[in-house]
């Protein structure tokens, strides 16, 4: 070997390696900004309402992560999540529409889909984003991938109570025509709707957690509005019908919530609109059981995910408390002061924890939901919707 | 006798009332109850919601009278409740004549 080969042969083994130390460099470099590789599974994002920005928390280590700003008016802001839980959708009141990424705590992408909108929800598949709107009255029909708009249905009302049903199809509600849609997308771009009457004023929808039932609360009237979509040639049948029982109702101050946590075993817990009381159903017969009287009406009926506790906040003025129920005795079997203003909650995805959104102390408060005990408060403005990645796997989040 | 009785009562309808303005702390309540919490159906930012909005533009046309007793008695057949446990007619006035203007701010 001449001493030319030597010093090539040489020359190239050290450019090999300085090209190797390169690539661990740049891996190293990418793994520091997406802070070291992790899952999403235990992260989540906390609406801060008043200042059109979000913060992602996670729950293993109870902390803030990071702050992601410029989603615009949040003031009625919901949230869901792409299939590998990366990703969180929100929707705020302004009609904007934001992709998130968990990971990078950044805006992937935003859109203006509306003037005024309520909320959304993700197909089976992942693919599709869908929104609710109030103004102009519809649902609008998104890419999950680049928020490009696919379709689009005009209702002429408002719509309430978007849910995703197996199948790519969506169920909601029409607050001001008093009926439920529900819209196949199988082709997304050739929206396929079914109309049902429902009743009066239709104000929030649920599909239980194996995507069979639709209900949807009725501001209007006395009753639930059950829709079958096992069998939806048969419509909607009214449930809990005359629940008030002719009598006055309180004024509302707050509109209350409905989505799949509100079951718990073979039970249904709904909050009475305009009573101090939470109304217990079996999913079976779809009829009321037991009604548990409760500190005041009830906005958020939540169901620890095993289904032992449910969990109450309530409407202005009393928004200060917190009941919980054991679904074993169906009593009250804690009442809780968390704080001023208590707007939202939720469970870890297992539930030993809850957390809750004390917007006018502009803190989120932890308790552990087995001892009652406080375990964590973290500083945030304003807070209002918690919604954790857990969501992304369940049907009707 | 009884036409004087109703022209005074009817002129002190009619005639801005000299209500004592909230004070500040009270104003500060408000505007941070009218912010957040009529905000859940009206938004924060007053454009509405499953609620009208109450943006001054929105708000032109109306008579303040109107205004006030929807606040207060609430709008039967719609979603908006009577809120006259929580404040005065006097409040509810400025609520008012504050949406017409333009709602202040929350001051941090």
């Amino acid at each position: 070997m001449d001493r030319a080969s030597v010093t090539a042969r040489l020359s190239s083994r050290v450019a090999i390696r300085a090209l190797v130390a390169l690539c661990w460099c740049l891996l190293l470099a990418g793994c520091a900004a997406t802070s070291a590789q992790r899952g999403t599974g235990d992260l989540g994002i906390v609406i801060e309402r008043a200042d059109g920005r979000v913060a992602i928390v996670e729950t293993t280590a109870r902390r803030i992560l990071a702050k992601v700003e410029g989603l615009g008016d949040l003031s009625h802001a919901s949230a869901v999540f792409s299939r590998d839980g990366r990703y969180a959708y929100v929707f705020g009141r302004d009609g904007g529409l934001t992709k998130v990424d968990l990971l990078g705590a950044r805006i992937v992408k935003r859109v203006m889909q509306a003037g005024n909108s309520i909320g959304g929800a993700i197909s089976q598949d992942g693919r599709l984003v869908v929104a609710q709107n109030y103004d102009p009255g519809g649902i609008k029909v998104f890419d999950a991938v680049t928020l490009e708009l696919l379709a689009e249905v005009p209702t002429g009302s408002k719509v309430v109570g978007l849910v995703d049903l197996p199948g790519n199809r969506f169920a909601y509600s029409l607050f001001d025509k008093g009926e439920i849609w529900v819209t196949d997308l199988a082709d997304p771009r050739r929206p396929h709707t079914r109309r049902f009457p429902a009743g009066m004023h239709p104000y929030d929808g649920l599909v239980t957690p194996d995507g069979r039932y639709y209900l949807a609360g009725l501001f209007g009237e006395d009753g639930v509005a059950l829709l079958d979509t096992w069998q939806i040639d048969k419509g909607v049948r009214k449930i809990l019908e005359n629940y008030g029982r002719g009598e006055e109702k309180l004024p509302v101050f707050k509109m209350p919530h409905l989505r799949g946590w509100a079951i718990a075993g073979r039970h249904a817990y709904l909050p009475a609109i305009g009573r101090r009381e939470v109304l217990v159903v079996d999913t079976e017969r779809w009829q009321e059981t037991r009604r548990i009287p409760v500190k005041g009406q009830p906005v958020f009926v939540m169901a620890r995910p095993d289904g032992r506790q449910v969990w109450v906040n309530f409407a202005f003025p009393d928004n200060g408390w917190v009941q919980v129920i054991d679904t074993l005795t169906g009593q009250v079997v804690q009442t809780l002061q968390p704080g001023k203003a208590i707007l939202h909650m939720e469970f870890t995805p297992r539930g030993e924890q809850v957390w809750l959104s004390a917007r006018d102390d502009h803190a989120v408060v932890i308790y552990d939901t087995q001892t009652f005990a406080r375990l964590d408060s973290l500083p945030l403005q304003s807070p209002s919707g918690i919604f954790f990645a857990s969501r992304a796997a369940r049907i009707g989040f | 006798m009884r036409l004087i009785v109703l022209m005074i009562v009817s002129m002190l309808y009619v005639m801005p009332k000299a209500w004592a303005e909230p004070d500040i702390a009270r104003q500060r309540e408000l505007i941070h109850w009218v912010r957040q919490d009529c905000g859940s159906c009206h938004g924060l930012r007053l454009t509405g919601g499953l609620g009208a909005p109450l943006t001054p533009e929105a708000l032109r046309d109306k008579p303040m009278a109107g205004l006030v007793a929807t606040i207060l008695y609430g709008r039967p057949g719609t979603a908006m409740p009577a809120w006259q446990a929580f404040l005065s007619e006097g409040e509810a006035e400025w609520i008012v004549r504050q949406l017409q203007q333009g709602f202040p701010r929350e001051s941090r």
